[in-house]
């Protein structure tokens, strides 16, 4: 077997690995902790014999390795199990949720990948210069304030005091695209803004590094235009770091979508996750919780392809 | 010595921030949960900045409620430093299997966001400060702990601390004398970054509810309390970003110097 | 003068430096320097680290490397001053009239093309041939500068090709364009000696058969009379002394000249081997862990109280592990080591303090080799406490003593290693190593990292400490210069085996084996047409096998 078909199905076989540890890890963190469940469903005036009706009814008496694998099995055939508090299917009810939550995170990513590539290309272009300069100080500031916080100073700027926007951000099926793409504006603007300080910054970092190797001077001194010396022989070694730096950011971009949906009362799953961590609903925190793992582990792996196939070492073996 | 202007200024936002957290009681004007007016009053000669959605005065409320967040998020900060540096060090001289079954397990832990598996967490905790504390500071120690091992494999191959284990030197001295000294400008300036992180991380759990709990204040619980004010074009909700901000760009400022002065002392690395 | 090529005059290069916690400043690295070049001829430039000769090798070009700027003076390549030329004219200047070779070939290709597009890029760019002429002449390059392969070697990538290859690749997308001048920039410094001397032969009939002119710039003297008509000695951006090969190497004027032709001519006499050796080697196999070959094959070596062995190889011969073993860092997987009068331990935990005093070690980078946040007091202070529990007024007096020894004088106690240059590093690790009061002193390419003279400067402090202390060196080397400035008997390596061992008379007098011969006539030497020579030597004896 060649060795980068040797490596990439290491890393694919990591990834397995990684979610089914992920899952035992979200599963044990909520039974082995003090917390009752039942307990926190019926409030600590619940008397003893209605505690334990619930818990047999949860199955919560069972030896907690059957109910993993019950619960893992589950998972595989597509059953999330039924939400404590509603009796809802949480597979129904994280359905629309998911897609309304990818809606926003795919326009973001449309918005913020491009603009923070061409944003590092500038800080490169005038690195030391003021365009650079204002770039890292603007990633300064928005390092420094939690996504909440953007969110309502854009909420409170555009959307009360300017009116551009309606201020909370509610969409359903009968919406047009347009009528869509206008009610999640403010929060993938806040979204944008989040993800495209980290982005910049790490862009301009990947850029900078290929852009002081030895063999970028090499192509200056073949008498090479800038841009013959950037599309030529940075490029093809830029785009993988570039690629990376990207997929880390989505991956970041999963936990701002959390708090920026509570924030503009999004019909999201990072909404539904967060109400249901109050009513302590433990089977939907779980569905909820391993999917947000398994995406953020989905875009790690793939930023790891990504390096793995564009390197040439790799790829034409001695 | 002289300081920059930066971190002259720097310094001393990140001191007054930390001298009215641990004198809120004697700067605040108002008691922390005392109600002494009407509903978001306007900013008067009475309450600088106004008062909150239940007429509590709000710079009283941000006083302690910088309290609240300073007083956890150094907490936290200091046991993830404390976990996760000794595990970090540890792993890296130690080696062979202790290294790898702690490399492991951080990849693992961190191969989840942090919010979500606090989140994950938080559902069956019961939600106190202690829990907080423990939650965020141990989650954070991953971080913590990557930097540190990195650090001080580094270092661990340096020809000094070969030669430091020629010449027979215990464990004792090699962590303590050759590494330790060697690592701490790069964990000096990770520290003020964790500070920063604990900050924006408690304040945003308190601001989804699952944080520090009401009636005690602080920032994120402030933005909880007053959003409702946003849609009315009331401002109250937006005090503590102004707060955070400035707390974590004077952090920042500190941090930078500290490193970039560590790092020119006579004989710094690089 | 019709046939002139390169005019420099005046020549003044500033850089901008950013020290650590202070302000950014400019200073001058290149002071006014006047050369001439004519067509088809070499210069070379030489001089120690920090002399300036890359910058003024790469200012031909009108290029600065990162900070550095030209602010002064002309410089006339074909007849125009190219620093007043607009950035077209420079361009069409670079890799079209002139060219560049690297040291680091490696790092100089870029790692995701392949090398045939590398090589003809700039000739196809600058119009000089059609993509098909211009690769039917890289294969011609090739096959002139000895590739193996030359048709195909192109469709590879930089890492498919051996470190010496790929610096001959770089040579021939230097010449590819039919430049008129080539810039070379160290580019035999990283090879091994036995590698260097064919590309050495391979760019200097390159440059004979195009008629090219060239720069090569070196710190070794002995190399570049091997290619250069004229040499131009330069020290710290100022030249020391410019004349014919003949007159720099043979009637050297200026006493810094003097001191670089005369370098490793140290005067030793050999000592005769004593009756018990104070380290004794014996048939030692070792492997790294995780690996499945032996680094080390049945090695044996004596060495005798207050003498130096030498140990004597190429990058691979496994010389730096055999210091490893005797150190206790790579237990070996046979043999033993007595060291005086005992067995040692094999692995580093099992030896007694005494065992760790006697046997003290010294380090190729004496940067690395002490802690940076310890002042060279601490340095040196801290065996004389650990071994000997010296402390107060006592452990100053000591370590004054030894500063005393290695030639550096008050105040430097309390200076830390970054304040110090290369060799005062070097002297303060001998200095902790004598605090030990050794037997034996391990001499990991000492020298290695340093400019000559301060390598001779070390290598007489050495000699002399060893008289006074009788101490013996185990010196791990690959220059054979120093071999024979500081050996009593020698052990040359070749891929982890002993391939000759004696005293330094025996081992440097024919007749060889077949490595040893190689490699002892690869070393430079300071006389004209050696490298003629040697491949003339080395073609009849091809021819009568």
């Amino acid at each position: 077997m060649p060795p980068i078909v040797k490596l990439l199905a290491q890393r694919i076989a990591l990834g397995l690995l990684l979610l089914f540890l992920v899952s035992i890890l979200i599963f044990v963190g909520t039974i082995i902790l003090p917390g009752d469940v039942a307990q926190s469903i019926l409030g600590q005036s619940a008397t003893p014999e209605a505690l334990a009706n619930l818990r047999r009814d949860l199955g919560l008496n069972d030896p907690p390795v059957a109910r993993y694998f019950a619960w893992l099995g589950g998972i595989l055939q597509g059953d999330l199990g039924t939400a404590l508090t509603s009796g809802q299917d949480i597979a129904t009810a994280i359905g629309s949720r998911f897609s309304n939550t990818l809606f926003l995170a795919f326009w973001a990513a449309i918005i913020s990948v491009p603009l923070a590539i061409l944003l590092g290309l500038v800080a490169v272009r005038y690195k030391d210069r003021w365009p650079d300069k204002l770039i890292s100080g603007v990633t300064l500031a928005s390092i420094s304030i939690p996504e909440f916080l953007i969110g309502y100073v854009v909420m409170y700027v555009i959307g009360v005091k300017l009116r551009w926007f309606p201020s909370v951000a509610m969409i359903n099926d009968s919406m047009s695209l347009g009528e869509k793409l206008s009610a999640i504006a403010m929060p993938v603007m806040v979204l944008t803004l989040v993800v495209l300080a980290h982005m910049m910054r790490m862009t301009r970092a990947a850029i900078l590094n290929v852009m002081q190797s030895a063999y970028i001077e090499t192509a200056e001194l073949k008498g090479l235009s800038g841009f013959q010396v950037i599309y030529r022989h940075a490029f093809p070694n830029a785009v993988a770091p570039i690629v990376n730096v990207v997929m880390l950011n989505l991956a970041y971009l999963v936990v701002g979508v959390v708090v920026v949906e509570v924030v503009f009362v999004y019909p999201g799953m990072g909404q539904y996750l967060v109400d249901h961590v109050s009513k302590r609903d433990v089977p939907v925190v779980q569905a909820c919780g391993l999917i947000f793992a398994g995406v953020y582990i989905l875009l790690n792996m793939v930023a790891d392809i990504v390096s793995i196939l564009s390197n040439p070492r790799l790829r034409h073996p001695k | 010595m002289r300081i920059p202007f930066a971190a002259a200024v720097g310094l001393s936002f990140t001191a007054v921030y930390f001298l009215a957290a641990i004198f809120a009681p004697l700067i605040a004007p108002y008691g922390m949960a005392e109600i002494v007016g009407d509903v978001w009053e306007p900013s008067s000669a009475e309450h600088l900045l106004g008062t909150d959605n239940i007429g509590r005065d709000l710079l009283s409320r941000m006083i302690y409620g910088g309290r609240t967040t300073i007083f956890i998020a150094t907490v936290a900060t200091i046991l993830s430093f404390v976990t996760g540096s000794t595990l970090g060090f540890l792993a890296a001289v130690l080696g062979g299997w202790a290294d790898q079954a702690l490399s492991r397990f951080v990849d693992l832990l961190m191969s989840i966001p942090s919010l979500i598996f606090a989140l994950v967490v938080l559902s069956v905790m019961p939600v106190t400060t202690g829990v907080l504390i423990l939650v965020m500071g141990l989650l954070d120690s991953t971080r913590v702990f990557r930097l540190a091992r990195a650090v001080a494999v580094d270092i661990n191959v340096m020809d000094y601390v070969e030669a430091a284990k020629l010449r027979g030197e215990g464990r004792g001295w090699i962590i303590f004398r050759e590494i330790l000294p060697n690592a701490l400008s790069p964990l000096v300036a990770e520290l003020g970054l964790r500070f920063i992180f604990m900050v924006l991380f408690v304040s945003t759990l308190s601001f989804l509810g699952l944080g520090v709990q009401p009636p005690l204040a602080d920032w994120g619980g402030i933005v909880k309390e007053n959003k409702d004010g946003i849609v009315y074009g009331i401002g109250a909700a937006l005090w503590p970003a102004v707060a955070i901000a400035t707390l974590a760009i004077s952090v920042n400022l500190v941090a930078d110097w500290v490193l970039n002065r560590t790092t020119s002392l006579k004989g710094g690395r690089g | 003068m019709s046939d002139q090529l390169l005019k420099v005059r005046g020549l003044k290069i500033g850089a901008t430096v950013y020290p650590p916690g202070e302000k950014p400043h400019d200073i001058e690295i290149v002071h006014g320097v006047d050369f001439d070049l004519a067509k088809g001829q070499v210069l070379g430039l030489i001089g120690e680290s920090g002399a300036g000769k890359s910058t003024i090798g790469l200012a031909t070009m009108a290029y600065g490397r990162g900070g550095v700027e030209i602010t002064g003076g002309e410089v006339w390549v074909n007849g125009r001053d190219i620093l007043k030329s607009g950035l077209k004219d420079v361009r069409s200047l670079r890799g079209g009239e002139v060219t560049y070779v690297s040291q680091s070939a490696a790092a100089s290709f870029n790692p995701a093309k392949k090398i045939m597009d590398q090589v003809v890029e700039a000739a196809v760019e600058h119009g000089k041939f059609s993509r098909k002429d211009a690769e039917e002449r890289a294969r011609v390059l090739f096959a002139k500068l000895g590739l193996p392969d030359p048709d195909n070697i192109g469709s590879r990538f930089p890492h498919q090709v051996s470190g010496g290859q790929l610096q001959r690749c770089m040579t021939a997308l230097a010449l590819c364009p039919e430049p008129d001048l080539v810039v070379f920039d160290e580019p035999t410094t990283a090879l091994d000696v036995t590698t260097q001397i064919d590309v050495l032969m391979a760019i200097k009939e390159a440059i004979r058969d195009t008629g090219v002119a060239a720069l090569y710039i070196t710190h070794d003297l002995a190399v570049v009379a091997q290619v250069s008509d004229d040499i131009m000695v330069l020290k710290m951006g100022e030249t020391v002394e410019y004349g014919t090969t003949d007159q720099i190497i043979n009637t050297p004027k200026e006493e810094y000249t003097q001191a670089l032709v005369s370098v490793r001519s140290i005067d030793h006499e050999e000592k005769l081997p004593g009756i018990e050796p104070v380290l004794k080697v014996q048939n030692i196999t070792a492997r790294y862990k995780g690996t499945n070959f032996d680094v080390l094959h049945d090695v044996s070596v004596d060495l005798f109280p207050g003498q130096t062995l030498a140990v004597v190889g190429e990058s691979g011969s496994g010389k730096s592990t055999l210091a490893r073993v005797i150190t206790g860092l790579l237990p070996p997987s046979s043999g033993r080591i007595d060291f005086a009068g005992r067995t040692l331990s094999p692995d580093l935990a099992g030896r007694s303090r005494e065992d760790l005093r006697e046997l003290q070690m010294i380090y190729q980078m004496a940067d690395v080799a002490m802690n940076p946040r310890q002042t060279v007091g601490t340095i040196i202070g801290r065996p004389l406490e650990f071994y000997f529990g010296l402390r107060g007024s006592e452990k100053q007096k000591r370590i004054q003593e030894l500063l005393d020894e290695i030639e550096l004088g008050d105040g430097f106690q309390d200076r830390y290693p970054a304040e110090l240059s290369g060799g005062q590093k070097q002297r303060v690790c001998i200095a902790r190593a004598l605090a030990a009061k050794p037997k034996l002193i391990i001499c990991d390419e000492v020298t290695s990292a340093l400019d000559p003279l301060v390598a001779d400067g070390i290598l007489k402090l050495l000699l002399n400490l060893q008289k006074i202390e009788d101490v013996a060196y185990l010196f791990i080397t690959h220059d054979l210069a120093t071999v024979r400035a500081i050996a009593d008997s020698i052990a040359v390596m070749y891929q982890g085996r002993v391939v000759r061992y004696g005293s330094k008379t025996d081992v440097l007098t024919p007749p060889f084996d077949d490595y040893t011969d190689l490699l002892l006539s690869s070393v430079p030497e300071m006389k004209l047409g050696w490298l003629e020579e040697v491949i003339a030597n080395r073609k009849m004896e091809s021819a009568g096998n």
